[in-house]
C-alpha cells in the first residue's frame, strides 16, 4: 500500500492552540508542504511574531525564533544576512505587520531580502481580543471601533502587497486566501514559489493570504468564511501583484 | 605589529574585525557614525556585511537574528538610539544571546547634544530595559582600552552567552591616539555554537525564544539568569586603581575618559604635597563595591568626578555604606570638566589648596 497522503514533516505532530474556523491551521500546513517538497526543512529558520501565531515554533517543525513585536523581518534579516545559506521565513499577522512593524516590513522589502514573509490578515487583532488593526475594514466593528471603522478618525485599511509592490527592487509580491479547497490549491501554489525563489537566491518574497477571525468577528465558522468572500475579498483583491520578472534594470529604465 | 594613529570610532570598528565580526547592523547618530563609516568600506575587504538598519529598533532586532544563528555580532549608537534599542536587548538578554553593544554616549535627556557625557550611567548599569536581567558593562579610557575591551567583549558575550555593552563617551569616540591592534582571530577558532538557530538536521529543534507562558518556568528561568549574573561578577570584575598607595587625602572615583582628566589634576595636586589617588571602575556592572570600599578604607575623603549629575555615585555609596561621607564633582551636557575644574573640587573637599 503506498501512503499518498501523510504528515507534512516540516509540522510538529501536535495540537494547536487556534480556534474552531481560523485559517492559521490549514496556512501552517501549506508552509509547511512546500518547505517539504522543496527538501528545505533542515536549512530553514522560521521567525514567529507577537500574535495569534506566537506560538508558531510549537507547530513548525524547523529551527525558529520568537521576534518582538512586528519586528520578524528585522530578525530575519539578521539571520538571513548572517547565515544566506539559510531559508528564513517570518510568519506574520495583520497588527504585527501592517501597524507596529510597518517600518520593518517595508524596509526588509526595499533592500530585497532574500526571506520569505507569509502575512496573514483577518482584518483585526486576534490575541489581545479583537481589537481594530490597521486593516480592519471600513464600518467593521471591532472591541475598539464599537460604532465600526470610521474612515474619518481611524483612515483606510492598508493594503500592504499593493503598497510593496509599488517599491522599485525585485520580488515576488501575491495575495491569496485559503478558505475553499481551490484557493487553498491557489495559496499553496503562491507559498510554494515564494520559498522556490528563495532557494534560487532570487529576491524578497511576500504572500499575504486572507484569514478567517470567527471568534473575534463573532461570526461561525462558515459565516465568517461568507465575510471574508463578500468583504474582505472585494478590498483586497486576490492575485499576483508583482513577479520577478517585472524587475525592470536601472539601466534599461534610463533608456 | 606597529601602532597606528587612529580615531576612536574607526579604533572600535577594526577591533571588532579582529575579534571575527563580520557583520554589523546599525543606523547613524552623532557622535558614532564614523563605526558604520568605517566598517561599511572596510568590510568588503574582509568578507564582512554591513547593513544600515531603517532605525535603532530594526538594527538590535537583525543583531537578535545574527546571534541567533550563531554569528559573531556588534552594533554600536549613541544615547537616544540604545534608548530605541533598550526592548530588543531585554529580548536578547532572555534569549542569552551573546551580542556587543556599543555606547559613545552624548548628553541627554531627550534629543540632548552631541558632546560627550556620562549620563547614561544608570540606563547601562540598571539592565537598560524591560525586566530582570543585566549587561556586562565596561568602560575604556583610552582609544588602546576601547580596542582591548571591544576585542575581549566578543569573547566575555561568547562565554557567558550575555550581551556585553562598551560604554563610551564622545571624546573615546571622535580622538585619535596611538593604538595597536591584537591579531585577526582566525574565524574557524571561534566557539561553537550548539544552541544556535541553524538548520535542524539530526539534532532536537532549536528556539530562540524569550516567551514563557507558566509562570514558573519564567520563575526558574530568572534565577538561572540570575546565577549567571552572580558567576560574573564574581570572575568579572575590573578595575585601576592609580596612585593608591598609602594613607590618601583624597580618593577620586572616576570612570572612563573623566578618570583620565582626574589623573591629569592629582598630578599637580601631589606635586603641590597632596596625595590623592584615582580608583576607576573598569566594569561598571559588576561594579568593583568591595575592591572600592578596601581602596577608600585608607582615604580620608571620596570625591567622585562624573559627567552627569550624579549616578555612579549611588554605586559608590553603596560600596561604601551610609556612614562614609562622599563628595562630588559633575559637569553634564557637554561641558567637559578641566584639570583646574576638578583641582577645585578637589580642594573644596580636601581643604588643600592647588592651584595650577
Amino acid at each position: 500500500m503506498k501512503a499518498i497522503f501523510g504528515y507534512p514533516k516540516s509540522l510538529q505532530s501536535r495540537t494547536t492552540h487556534y480556534c474552531p474556523g481560523c485559517t492559521h491551521g490549514v496556512i501552517h500546513r501549506l508552509v509547511a508542504e512546500s518547505i517539504d517538497e522543496l527538501g528545505l526543512r533542515e536549512r530553514t529558520v522560521a521567525v514567529a511574531p507577537v500574535g495569534c501565531s506566537v506560538l508558531a515554533y510549537n507547530y513548525f517543525n524547523c529551527d525558529s525564533f520568537e521576534a518582538s513585536h512586528g519586528r520578524a523581518p528585522a530578525v530575519a534579516t539578521g539571520a538571513k544576512r548572517c547565515r544566506p545559506d539559510l531559508i528564513v521565513f517570518t510568519y506574520q499577522g495583520d497588527g504585527d505587520l501592517a501597524s507596529i512593524g510597518m517600518a520593518e516590513i517595508v524596509h526588509a522589502a526595499n533592500r530585497g531580502e532574500k526571506i520569505t514573509v507569509i502575512f496573514v490578515n483577518n482584518a483585526i487583532y486576534g490575541m489581545t481580543g479583537g481589537q481594530m488593526a490597521p486593516t480592519t475594514l471600513p464600518g467593521q466593528v471591532t472591541s475598539t471601533s464599537p460604532f465600526g471603522r470610521d474612515t474619518e478618525l481611524a483612515g483606510w485599511p492598508i493594503r500592504v502587497a499593493e503598497l510593496l509592490a509599488t517599491l522599485r527592487g525585485k520580488a515576488y509580491i501575491a495575495r491569496v486566501a485559503a478558505h475553499t479547497p481551490l484557493l487553498t490549491i491557489k495559496a499553496k501554489a503562491a507559498i510554494r514559489r515564494a520559498f522556490d525563489l528563495q532557494r534560487r537566491d532570487e529576491c524578497f518574497t511576500f504572500v499575504e493570504v486572507l484569514s478567517t477571525c470567527p471568534t473575534n468577528w463573532g461570526m461561525t465558522p462558515n459565516e465568517a468564511t461568507e465575510w471574508l468572500e463578500r468583504n474582505m475579498m472585494p478590498y483586497y483583491r486576490l492575485g499576483v501583484l508583482k513577479e520577478p520578472g517585472d524587475f525592470v534594470p536601472y539601466s534599461v529604465e534610463r533608456g | 605589529m606597529a601602532k597606528v594613529l587612529m580615531k576612536g570610532n574607526e579604533a572600535i570598528g577594526e577591533a571588532a574585525i579582529r575579534a571575527g565580526c563580520r557583520n554589523f547592523f546599525g543606523y547613524p547618530i552623532t557622535p558614532q557614525s564614523e563605526v558604520p563609516e568605517y566598517l561599511s568600506r572596510r568590510f568588503p575587504e574582509v568578507g564582512g556585511t554591513y547593513v544600515q538598519a531603517e532605525s535603532e529598533v530594526a538594527a538590535i532586532n537583525m543583531l537578535y537574528g545574527g546571534a541567533g544563528v550563531g554569528k559573531r555580532v556588534l552594533t554600536t549608537s549613541s544615547s537616544p538610539g540604545i534608548s530605541l534599542m533598550s526592548e530588543g536587548i531585554s529580548y536578547i538578554a532572555a534569549c542569552e544571546l551573546p551580542v556587543v553593544l556599543v555606547n559613545i554616549v552624548r548628553g541627554g535627556p531627550g534629543l540632548g547634544g552631541i558632546l560627550p557625557a556620562q549620563s547614561d550611567y544608570h540606563q547601562a548599569t540598571r539592565g537598560i530595559g524591560h525586566g530582570d536581567f543585566r549587561l556586562l558593562v565596561l568602560a575604556p579610557a583610552s582609544v588602546q582600552e576601547a580596542v582591548n575591551l571591544i576585542y575581549e567583549a566578543f569573547d566575555l558575550a561568547d562565554r557567558y552567552r550575555n550581551p556585553v555593552l562598551i560604554l563610551g563617551d564622545g571624546m573615546i569616540g571622535q580622538m585619535m591616539e596611538p593604538v595597536e591592534f591584537p591579531p585577526m582571530r582566525p574565524l574557524d577558532s571561534l566557539p561553537e555554537k550548539p544552541w544556535a538557530a541553524t538548520g535542524m538536521k539530526d539534532r532536537p529543534q532549536n528556539v530562540i525564544n524569550s516567551l514563557y507562558l507558566n509562570e514558573h518556568e519564567l520563575n526558574a528561568h530568572n534565577f538561572k539568569l540570575k546565577a549567571k549574573y552572580d558567576q560574573v561578577a564574581r570572575e568579572q570584575v575590573r578595575f585601576e586603581t592609580w596612585r593608591c598607595d598609602g594613607d590618601l587625602d583624597v580618593l577620586v572615583v572616576a570612570f572612563g575618559t573623566m578618570a583620565r582628566i582626574v589623573k591629569t589634576a592629582l598630578a599637580d595636586f601631589n606635586a603641590a604635597g597632596g596625595r590623592g589617588g584615582v580608583f576607576r571602575p573598569i566594569t561598571l556592572w559588576p561594579y568593583p563595591h568591595e575592591q572600592l570600599r578596601e581602596t577608600a578604607r585608607r582615604a580620608k575623603k571620596v570625591l567622585v568626578i562624573e559627567m552627569n549629575t550624579g549616578q555612579m555615585i549611588d554605586d559608590v555609596r553603596m560600596a561604601l555604606g551610609p556612614d562614609r561621607e562622599v563628595g562630588f564633582f559633575g559637569r553634564t551636557g557637554g561641558v567637559v570638566p578641566t584639570p583646574d575644574d576638578v583641582l577645585a573640587a578637589i580642594g573644596e573637599v580636601t581643604g588643600k589648596g592647588a592651584a595650577r
